[in-house]
């Protein structure tokens, strides 16, 4: 080992390296796999077709979230294509010893949600699943990324993948955060600044005072949206926060074990003159609720302010191609716009935090009328937190239902799609063109901002709402 | 799956110039719930290129008879979003097996890469020559040579070189994938897992 100063992204790559390749990619090993039913069965197809078998079932989690209904999931799937992927994944894990969660386990939920809330997830790791949220991990000081099928079909079959190592950024967030700013518009902020493709070849670490104040679970709103912005992933420094968490999760280390990793993942941060190849640096004081405008999301604003009249560094040609999908024209405020659909939710947010916020506006309110609300909890575990805590009274005397985990309204691939022309406020990750169905438009903003609209029925400064 | 050798393509090219083409786009959701990879070609572009009611949108450049051909020209930052290998498999599927940009999204490089497809990643300036081309001539044919990794095109001479790693070069023009590889060096990856900490 060298004594040069490394940064956190250097540690964790560096020693996952099993061999570099000259002009070409590292061979690079991975600790723990995510699976789930839409990204692998052409997977394990072609594992099959090659004769390999799975080189290490213990490394790998499936867990069925993309398709599943959000609600009677005692029910058989009704979808015959879903319900012959969700039993593909169960046959597929079933074979070859892979741990799986399916629909009706009490374990199930997003991916992103569920490996960190039962201890798969820890620091240092390496960790890949065939989608690109995986970048949700970084928050635990781990290299997290999306893969595609192929790379899933590395994994399984050798444990690895070939990936050239990315460029380095940091961005710093300096400051406190004011009252109802949350890591969503914290990130919505970064990717508004940097656009959808600002961070394209780079790995990011997020350092400074915001994120050292964040939560888990706002640590992964942040991190979960790095691919948003292009970059491969992002990571924040693990410290006693991210230790706190981890601790007497089911399958965290524990006793001498625990003390061993712990002293490792001490070690886990950028030391002191450690070079990026891009540096950034923000401050906290500058971020309001964000909300975004267009069809991808760089396309973000402050809610108080107007739509701009161009997005630097794009055609204009695209650029209002965006806003006519969205209905939408430049020098719009966004304050007052109707909204149809309300969707809480999804890897972004879909943790207990996301809804104690979104509680926090509804309580003693009343639903808007004319709003469709899906409410989503990320798994059964932060479903069962909602009763437990109370949120479900809070929500049911506004008028809300709770639904059951899964990804739901995020892409739509399940019954909760947004109908061509309606207006959706969500707290997904992607206001793509039809992401949310065909020809819904979509506004990605905070919980609380969704919370603002489910209850006014128009696009709210939420801090006009708190007390 | 095996695909074909990439050495020379020589093709017409079809021009979307269109910025922060997402795979959402490429194909939507709700085309993936195949557990088999075919017919993927069939729903690239879904949205784009038919109504809700199947009729194909007239306006929509693969439904323009004028255009065709094993090349696609894109604007910026193609291939954005999900991870969605199903993406790649779609643009494989309808017959493309190159795609041009000038900025092309990280995991959908990887992808493209890993199926049989090569992203050429020219200067934007380069792009608009292209563009042009194709607007003066639909039938404009385009040279995409993977040895000399030059792209050129034929009527005007103009030409441009494009980066690519030799590992990947060398696997593009044999046909050769990933998986091939890490299965030759298990005995390596197995010692290396011993040490491994998780």
């Amino acid at each position: 080992m060298s004594n040069k100063p490394a940064t956190l992204f250097d540690k964790v790559w560096d020693s996952h390296v099993v061999r570099k390749i000259e002009d070409g990619p590292d061979v690079f090993f991975i600790d723990r796999h995510f699976i789930h039913e839409v990204t692998s069965p052409v997977a394990f197809l072609g594992m099959e077709g090659r004769g390999l078998k799975v080189m290490f079932p213990e490394k790998t989690f499936a867990t069925a979230d993309h398709n599943t209904p959000t609600i009677n999931q005692h029910l058989p799937v009704q979808d015959p294509l879903s319900a012959n992927q969700l039993k593909a994944l169960e046959t597929n894990s079933n074979k070859y010893g892979i741990s799986h969660w399916g629909l009706g386990n009490p374990k199930n939920g997003i991916v992103h949600v569920v490996g960190p809330e039962n201890g798969i997830t820890l620091p240092g790791m390496t960790i890949v699943c065939g989608d690109s949220h995986t970048s949700t991990h970084g928050a635990f000081g781990a290299i997290a990324f999306g893969i595609g099928t192929s790379e899933v079909e590395m994994v399984l079959s050798s444990q690895c993948i070939m990936q050239p190592k990315p460029k380095k950024m940091r961005i710093n967030v300096t400051g406190k955060l004011g009252k109802g700013i949350t890591p969503k518009d914290v990130t919505l902020y970064i990717i508004s600044k940097l656009t959808a493709a600002g961070a394209t070849g780079y790995f990011v670490e997020y350092a400074g005072e915001v994120f050292e104040n964040m939560s888990m679970e706002g640590r992964m709103t942040v991190c979960n949206m790095s691919i948003e912005m292009g970059a491969r992933g992002g990571m924040i420094a693990p410290d006693e926060t991210t230790f706190n968490y981890i601790k007497g999760r089911e399958k965290a280390p524990q006793g001498a074990a625990w003390d061993k990793a712990l002293a490792y993942w001490k070690t886990l941060k950028t030391d002191e003159g450690a070079t990026f190849d891009v540096e950034h640096t923000y401050a906290a004081a500058d971020i309001e609720p964000m909300i975004t405008y267009g069809t991808n999301p760089g396309m973000g604003m402050g809610i108080t302010h107007h739509i701009p009249s161009a997005l630097a560094g794009d055609s204009k040609a695209s650029y209002e191609k965006s806003l006519q999908y969205m209905g939408f024209h430049e020098e719009d405020a966004m304050l007052g716009k109707k909204v149809d659909y309300v969707f809480i939710g999804s890897c972004t947010n879909g943790r207990i935090e996301d809804f104690r916020a979104f509680a926090s506006i509804v309580k003693g309110r009343k639903k808007a009328e004319h709003v469709t609300a899906w409410i989503v909890p990320g798994s059964h575990i932060v479903e069962q937190q909602i009763k437990e805590e109370g949120i479900l009274d809070i929500l049911t005397e506004a008028g809300f239902q709770l639904r059951q985990p899964g990804c739901s309204a995020c892409l739509a691939m399940n019954d909760d799609k947004v109908p061509a022309g309606k207006y959706a406020v969500s707290t997904s990750n992607r206001n793509f063109e039809g992401r949310q169905g065909p020809g819904s438009r979509t506004m990605l903003a905070s919980p609380l901002v969704a919370a603002a609209a489910a209850v006014t029925g128009v696009v709210t400064d939420p801090r006009e709402l708190m007390a | 799956m095996a695909y074909d050798k990439f050495t020379i393509l020589k093709s017409s090219a079809v021009p979307m110039p269109i910025e922060n083409v997402d795979t959402d786009q490429i194909i939507p959701a709700r085309f993936l719930k195949a557990t088999e990879r075919k017919g993927f070609g069939d729903n690239l572009f879904r949205d784009w290129r038919y109504e809700t009611d199947g009729t194909p949108k007239k306006d929509f450049v693969l439904n323009n008879p004028i255009y065709s051909g094993k090349i696609l020209v894109a604007g910026k930052n193609f291939g954005s979003g999900s991870s969605r290998e199903h993406a790649a498999w779609a643009i494989y599927d309808y017959g493309f097996r190159c795609v041009v940009s000038s900025f092309f999204a990280d995991i959908f490089k990887n992808n493209s890469l890993n199926i049989g497809i090569l992203p050429v990643q020219v200067s934007p300036e380069f792009l608009d020559k292209i563009f042009t081309a194709i607007e003066a001539d639909p039938k404009a044919e385009i040279e995409v040579n993977l040895a000399t990794q030059t792209i050129t095109i034929a009527a005007t001479g103009a030409s441009e070189s494009f980066a690519i790693n030799g590992y990947k070069k060398h696997n593009m023009m044999n046909g050769f994938d990933d998986i091939d590889y890490l299965q030759a060096m298990k005995e390596d990856i197995k010692v290396f897992a011993e040490k491994s900490l998780y």
